[in-house]
């Protein structure tokens, strides 16, 4: 049973996002970094990146599998977690703390209404199980 | 500790495995602005290399030490003969631009493999331009890709491929510029045919298929599926990696296909070398003779009389997707394909098929009650089994094949294909004995009963391998992929090399 | 039935456990109309009769070992030691299949991991895949690498004319079906010019090492124009070569590729060649093709396994940036091998016996009235003569009538490179073969 943090967006494409105020911290959900298994690389964007909702941000990549982080919502990558350039099982032993990927501030907060809250994404992973 | 030491930890300085002559022309001066001042590599004898080299041969599995049954990849016997042919040194020292006069043998040779491979795939024009499979994959989409814009059509922008295919397929399908369109499959393995309809309209270039298909299942619609698809403008491709089912059997051409590729490694038993080289040829119908990729061997001028032979020379079609490798393909895989063809025969090559296909049930029927097999029907020249049981959930396919290692065979295919779960493809080829096969069927049998009994054995294995499981993970975190250290020309400390 | 073993009873045997009368019957799904087509092939033979008909065919052949070889222009008639050829006739190397599962396969990925090592020296470069398929599409693979790296941003290629026409063929059959513009070499420039051409658009430029003349161009601080300008280098080397001069690392190459036949593998009519491909670390990951790393296993024994795996189509599928799979695995074997037996001081003494015996030749024919050898820059093994007859003709002189095979006709690509020989030496070449080429050439001239 994977671990589902209250307070947390979260996307189909199981990334997470941490909102205070205008800035968002996003993440890989445990569900996901579980179905990953060993995560060997991860590969982040530059500071300063503008992407949109949907785009591209990244790549986590276990030994046998390798896939595409994209943003919940658009906005500016403000910093990104250069600890997972020489560390990034720590996505796999702190999902939700030490291993979040990126921050950004929002261009449309807006958007965020379209993610799951933590109790509809339970129910998301409970039925691909 | 290690196994066999690095070529590099074998090294003395002042050793050479060679004698060269000496100089027998006046030196001139060396530009010495533009010379290197190191050169790392080994230092050593003859006998080191040889013992060195035949030392790592013996911690491989190949062919010659064993039964194979690699599904998808037909390891079936090389004959030696092969080699031999391969190596005569009219084909080995000839170089790939002398005239076509002082080739004429080589060309001769092309010229009738070209031949033999259009008519086993009922198609109308071969190339042996492609160097591997998955290059003549690359050739035959952008000839489709060509023979729509020769007519104007631009729209179209997909290529279906049936989520059964080899990876190779959808990557081939963006390499040359298309969408890649994943179709489901049916209950029985098929493809689903409603949602082939549902995706059919006039922004389909083609599709792409393997026949038998990855499940080693002849598709009863395929007539339909090729329907389908050329009614809605596209055409159709046929994957033939597992043409090893199918010579004197089904030819692809007369069936509708428009376009194929070979695999001489896999179906005119060429070595696999470890990885290659392969060799791909393309074969194609009338409508996509003009696309192909060039040059081709032809007849420059027909012989004069019936002793006489014809002037055989490169020609390049017309409309040509273009080169695909410098030279003229991998000629010596090709020679050795040639080997095989000619000692077959056209009969030969169809009892090929009969007893690749008789091979692979025997193998289903003998397993079908220890293995989910999921799609349980005759087959073609290989079987799909699921590796796993419900009853011991700890147990993957992964597991059952580093067990086989401990009864010295070569495990199948695993995870492959991806519509099946924990899947184990097992294709035996015609060229396993009976006794074989009932040595293998016995193993198989064996680690199910282990699997239930003493699942250890089997997550613990292999046991007799010169390695045990090795740490994948390890690897790509620590990334040594060289064991030289590399000079730092701009200033890169982090990128390790070898810890010895 | 050649290679197959069963008997009749055996058949029958299996029939009878599969539940079915014939062969055939297994066949019924196949649709009937066109089951089991006619075959217009001829029938069986035997080895003996196969190898006689082989005999006959190589005989039309003209090769290496009958006559004296001056023509290279990418395949090139170098030594190949015995025990190369001894190793690859190792049946557990040669039918084995990818390294799939490392237990049963650490012949081949420590093979391949020490070919990757011995690359690495030789170019000068961090990290090298196991091969493609040749020289050729190593070109063109490295632009793929070239134009993701931008993220697809940037789809303009600069390639030297000066690279192999037949390398530049096939990086246009790659990117047909992509947006991507192939610009630079519609005429000969030197690096220089070729440098102006960069702008924001441009992901790679590339240039021969030596170029297709056989010339050394001197690329010191291109790599530093085509770095500031946000483009890759990638430079294609003739390993024998790169024994002697300054590596393509050492110059600041991203990429260095190239066609790896010389290293001990045969002429063999054009392939199977080895597409080596050697890069910096910053760019192992975005590079097709297999890799083998060191790890251990779990007895805690050093061992090798393919490593990066997910950038590889049967993982990536679609996403993949190259749908190679099978690579030229056996001739990376043959290069690894041919390069721990020539070794440190054996790989530079086959470099310099190419050096001395080329520029022997070339000076000999540059006394000759008539013809002019072009010394504008270094070359290394291949050297362009301005010709005062058609390269066809003098050619054609030089073969039926002294068994020499002379060089490649420059022409044939290069419109302003009319009655242009281009001229190989190699280790290969004797004295007495060079004598006789310039005796040769003299003679055809003066008898003109």
């Amino acid at each position: 049973m994977s671990n589902v943090v209250e307070g947390l967006k979260y996307t189909k494409g199981d990334e997470w996002i941490r909102v205070e105020g205008n800035v968002g911290t996003i993440g890989l959900t445990d569900y996901a970094q579980n179905a990953l298994n060993d995560i060997v690389y991860v590969e982040l964007p530059s500071v300063g990146a503008v992407l949109a909702r949907d785009g591209a941000f990244g790549t986590v990549e276990s030994v046998k599998a390798a896939s595409e982080m994209h943003m919940p919502a658009g906005g500016t990558v403000t910093a990104v977690n250069e600890a997972l350039e020489s560390e990034p099982e720590i996505v796999n032993s702190d999902p939700y703390g030490a291993g979040w990927f990126i921050k950004i501030t929002l261009s449309n907060p807006a958007e965020l209404d379209d993610l799951m809250d933590a109790a509809a994404y339970a129910e998301y992973c409970a039925g691909r199980d | 500790m290690a196994l066999e030491p690095l070529i590099y930890e074998l090294s003395s300085p002042g050793r050479c495995g060679v004698h060269l002559p000496g100089l027998d022309v006046p030196a001139s001066e060396l530009p010495a602005a533009l010379l290197r001042t190191e050169l790392d590599l080994p230092e050593v004898s003859e006998v080191d290399v040889i013992r060195h080299y035949l030392r790592l041969s013996q911690l491989n599995y190949g062919i010659d030490k064993g039964f194979y049954p690699l599904g998808s990849c037909t390891m079936k016997y090389n004959p030696k003969v092969n080699e031999d042919a391969a190596r005569l040194p009219g084909f080995a020292a000839l170089h790939p631009l002398l005239d076509i006069e002082d080739a004429q043998g080589a060309l001769m040779l092309m010229y009738h493999t070209q031949e033999w491979l259009a008519e086993l795939s009922g198609m109308k024009g071969v190339s042996l331009q492609p160097a591997a499979g998955a290059q003549g994959e690359f050739a035959g989409i952008l000839m489709i890709r060509k023979y729509h814009l020769s007519r104007g059509d631009t729209k179209r922008t997909r290529i279906l491929v049936p989520n059964s295919a080899h990876g190779t397929n959808p990557a081939t399908v963006s390499m040359a510029g298309y969408e890649a369109v994943e179709l489901p499959s049916d209950e029985n393995g098929d493809v689903d045919l409603d949602a082939l309809l549902a995706a059919c309209d006039d922004t389909v270039a083609g599709m792409m298929i393997t026949v038998p298909s990855t499940l080693g299942l002849f598709e009863a619609r395929l007539p339909d599926v090729i329907k389908a698809v050329h009614d809605c403008g596209g055409l159709m491709y046929m994957d033939g990696a597992n043409m090893n089912a199918m010579m004197g059997v089904l030819k692809p051409g007369e069936l509708g296909f428009d376009v194929m590729h070979y695999n001489l490694h896999k179906t005119f038993s060429t070595p696999h070398g470890g990885g290659g080289p392969g060799s791909g040829p393309v074969a194609v119908n009338e409508k996509l003779l003009p696309f192909l990729p060039g040059p081709i061997v032809g007849i420059l001028e027909d012989a004069g009389s019936l002793d006489d032979v014809p002037l055989f020379g490169w020609v390049m079609p017309e409309q040509s997707i273009g080169r695909l490798k410098a030279f003229h393909g991998n000629f010596g895989i090709i020679v050795r394909a040639f080997t095989y063809m000619r000692m077959n025969g056209g009969s030969g090559l169809h009892d090929v098929s009969r007893y690749a296909v008789l091979n692979a049930n025997y193998v289903r029927t003998a397993l079908r009650d220890h293995y989910v097999v999921p799609h349980d029907r005759t087959c073609g020249h290989e079987v799909v089994l699921e590796g796993h049981w419900k009853d011991v959930p700890g147990i993957h396919a992964l597991d059952i094949s580093k067990r086989l290692m401990d009864y010295n065979f070569h495990p199948p295919t695993n995870y492959f294909p991806l519509i099946v779960p924990e899947a184990l493809m097992i294709e035996p080829t015609e060229t396993e004995s009976k006794e074989t096969l009932d040595a293998f069927i016995e193993a198989m049998k064996n680690i199910a009963r282990e699997a239930h009994e003493n699942p250890e054995l089997l997550l613990e294995a292999p046991h007799i391998t010169p390695v045990g499981r090795v740490d994948d993970v390890l690897a790509a975190k620590q990334l040594v992929l060289c064991c030289v250290p590399i000079p730092d020309w701009a200033g890169s400390p982090e990128f390790k090399t070898s810890t010895d | 039935m050649t290679y197959i073993p069963h008997t009749d009873a055996d058949r029958q045997a299996m029939l009878a456990a599969i539940g079915v009368d014939s062969i055939e019957a297994l066949f019924d799904a196949v649709p009937g109309e066109h089951r089991f087509p006619a075959l217009e092939l001829p029938g069986p033979l035997s080895e003996m009769e196969v190898l006689a008909e082989l005999y006959g065919l190589q005989d039309a052949n003209t090769h290496a070992q009958n006559f004296a070889i001056f023509l290279g222009a990418g395949a090139y008639n170098h030594f190949i030691p015995s025990a190369a050829n001894h190793i690859l006739l190792r049946g557990e190397f040669y039918t084995a299949y990818t390294p799939y599962q490392p237990e049963v396969s650490q012949g081949t990925l420590q093979a391949i991991y020490e070919y990757q090592s011995m690359l690495c020296a030789l170019t000068g470069m961090e990290a090298a895949n196991a091969s493609h398929y040749d020289g050729a599409t190593s070109l063109a693979e490295a632009v793929i690498v070239a134009v993701n790296e931008t993220r697809g941003k940037r789809r303009k290629i600069i390639l030297s004319a000066g690279i192999n026409p037949q390398y530049r063929d096939v990086v246009r059959t790659y990117m047909q079906g992509q947006d991507i513009t192939v610009v630079g070499d519609d005429k000969v420039r030197d690096v220089n010019e070729l440098a102006a051409l960069m702008d924001d658009e441009t992901a790679m430029l590339a240039v021969g090492y030596p170029n297709f003349f056989g010339q050394i161009e001197d690329l010191t601080g291109l790599a530093e124009k085509v770095h500031a300008g946000g483009a890759l280098l990638t430079v294609v080397a003739d390993p024998i070569m790169l024994a002697l001069f300054k590596s393509p690392g050492e110059l600041g190459a991203d990429m260095v590729v190239g066609e790896g036949q010389p290293l001990g593998i045969p002429l063999s009519f054009g392939g199977p060649y080895l597409g080596y491909f050697a890069c910096t670390k910053k760019l192992v990951r975005k590079i097709s093709g297999r890799i083998v790393g060191e790890t251990k296993d779990n007895r805690g024994q050093r061992a090798f396994v393919m490593t990066l795996r997910p950038r590889e189509q049967d993982i990536r599928r679609e996403k993949a940036t190259s749908n190679i799979c099978t690579n030229q695995g056996l001739m990376a074997l043959a290069a690894g091998v041919y390069l721990s037996l020539m070794g440190k001081s054996g790989l530079k003494t086959v470099a310099e016996l190419c050096y001395h015996k080329a520029h022997y030749a070339a000076s000999e024919i540059g006394k000759l009235r008539n013809f002019s050898v072009d010394t504008d820059k270094p070359f290394f093994k291949e050297f362009m003569v301005k010709c005062p007859l058609p390269v066809d003709e003098i050619n054609a002189v030089l073969l039926e009538e002294y068994g020499i095979v002379g060089g490649y006709d420059l022409g044939q690509d290069y419109p302003d490179r009319e009655n242009t020989m281009l001229i190989a030496v190699t280790e290969m070449n004797t004295r007495a073969e060079i004598d006789a080429l310039v005796a040769v050439l003299k003679e055809i001239v003066d008898g003109a």
